[in-house]
């Protein structure tokens, strides 16, 4: 009997790295803009449009990020 | 295909009919949650999980190819009533669990079928012991839990994350992501199990000398089990849905996320790798995990053991029914048609006992009341622990309200 330890072991490893990750990502890209939200109503200070415009950058950044890991998913369904 | 006998003819037949059950089955994996956190209307989620497996079933014919996978040693001879009998086990099985609500994996009942009837049609020799445990029973306990944990870490970390932010204001953006990861479930599962009937079907040709050994699916093979799939998603398994998406916890939009997100990968992850295994064990562990994972979840054990129960079950199960039936299948003539007519008037009586209390898209959302006894839940029942006290709150009938 042959129990193949390593491949087991991998595939436990990446599919907890990627969903934590994953996850992780998307929930700060969330956070990103719904901040943006908050703060755009309370005060029109520039200092909150300059961290505005920063954590709305970052946020599609993070999308961007989780966009490319479907896009990577969908190849590795088809590959 | 003027060479298609008559006994192939009812082997692709019943190749489709499972077909149609294992995307009826498996319709919960990836919408159910997407339906109970209130982000795709129920039928919009079917229809749109039914368009992704028949892509997916476009996509790629890896699987189709290698369906015996090893655990059916093909040299001891494959005869189509073997796959005929294999066939009629895992429908039996999979509209039993359906009418019990239980998710239960759909490939699981499709080996366990193979299996049995191998084994009572040419002996313990045909099967593949080692390949048995290495494909099927390992991944079978390691999938749900690697989904599982991973749902748990991930429920918890983006509740840590947002936990300043309004769930109001958030829940459009995780039922977006939802959304997408649900996709792409739907899409490997139409890859993979669809695929799996295009196997069975090309090993029924095989046997029958339609096609040559080691030739890829005939295209009409492909269109009619993605096709099969699609509508059998579409229709939709509406009890096993209520039982993913309310029965074993509450979800929320974040949980739904991170539950779909971690189903998702460890599918594509271990798929990726050669591992085959049950997108329904998968995706049923990290709805457990998602439970756990956030603070004041709960999740029903004792719907979660009789499931567990269920997947115990599920080959064994399976695997008997069609051992009976191969056993008359061998029979001949008369014992093929003896099976086809016993296993239609069976699906029959499990509609029937199903239309007592039906589960439709109208009311999958509401609570995981007591279940009234038929006979055979009962007969479920009687293997089965039965459930302790289910606990319904007003907020499981309203999603709106769950989620705000």
């Amino acid at each position: 009997m042959h129990i193949d330890w390593a491949a087991l072991g991998s595939v436990f490893g990446v599919s907890l790295a990627v969903t934590v990750g994953l996850v992780g990502l998307f929930t700060l890209g969330i956070v990103g803009l719904s901040k943006q939200g908050t703060a755009g109503g309370e005060a029109g200070t520039s200092a909150a449009g300059g961290t505005t415009a920063l954590a709305r950058t970052g946020a599609y950044l993070c999308f961007a990020l989780c966009a490319a890991a479907v896009a990577y998913g969908i190849y590795l369904i088809v590959a | 295909m003027e060479h298609i006998t008559l006994l192939i003819g009812i082997v692709i037949i019943t190749a489709l009919v499972f077909d149609f059950t294992n995307g009826f089955h498996d319709t919960a994996n990836a919408m159910a949650t997407t339906i109970s956190t209130g982000a795709l209307k129920p039928k919009t989620a079917v229809a749109m999980s039914a368009v992704l497996n028949l892509v997916g079933a476009f996509l790629s014919v890896e699987v189709a190819k290698t369906i015996s996978g090893g655990i059916l040693d093909e040299s001891a001879g494959i005869k189509p009533e073997v796959i005929f009998a294999g066939l009629v086990g895992a429908i039996v099985w999979n509209l039993l669990t359906w009418l019990a609500g239980l998710p239960s994996s759909s490939s699981h009942a499709l080996f366990g079928g193979l299996i049995g009837a191998s084994v009572a049609s040419a002996g313990f020799g045909s099967i593949n012991g080692d390949a048995v445990v290495m494909k099927v029973l390992i991944p079978a306990v390691c999938a749900p839990l690697v989904a599982g944990v991973g749902a748990m870490l991930a429920t918890r970390l983006t509740y840590r994350i947002g936990r300043n932010t309004d769930p109001a204001a958030t829940a459009k953006g995780y039922r977006a992501g939802q959304i997408a990861s649900a996709g792409l479930v739907s899409l490997a599962h139409g890859t993979n199990d669809a695929q799996k009937t295009m196997g069975v079907i090309t090993l029924a040709l095989i046997a029958g000398n339609v096609v040559a050994p080691d030739s890829d699916p005939p295209l009409w093979v492909i269109v009619s089990a993605g096709m099969a799939i699609a509508l059998g998603t579409f229709i939709g398994g509406w009890r096993i849905i209520r039982t993913m998406g309310k029965g074993i916890t509450d979800i929320q939009p974040p949980q739904g996320f991170a539950a779909q997100t971690g189903a998702a990968t460890v599918i594509l992850a271990s798929s990726h790798l050669g591992f085959s295994l049950s997108t329904t064990q998968v995706c049923s562990g990290s709805v457990m995990g998602a439970g756990v994972g956030r603070k004041g979840g709960v999740v029903r054990w004792s719907t979660a053991g009789r499931m567990f129960a269920a997947w115990g079950l599920t080959l064994p199960a399976a695997g008997l029914v069609a051992a009976g039936a191969a056993l008359l299948a061998d029979q001949g003539d008369w014992g093929v048609t003896t099976v086809a007519v016993l296993a239609l008037a069976a699906c029959t009586a499990i509609w029937m006992a199903s239309r007592r209390k039906p589960v439709d898209h109208t009311n999958v959302n509401e609570g995981h009341d007591a279940e009234e006894p038929g006979v055979i839940t009962t007969a479920i029942a009687a293997v089965i622990p039965p459930p302790a006290g289910l606990t319904t709150t007003a907020a499981d009938t309203d999603p709106a309200k769950a989620s705000a």
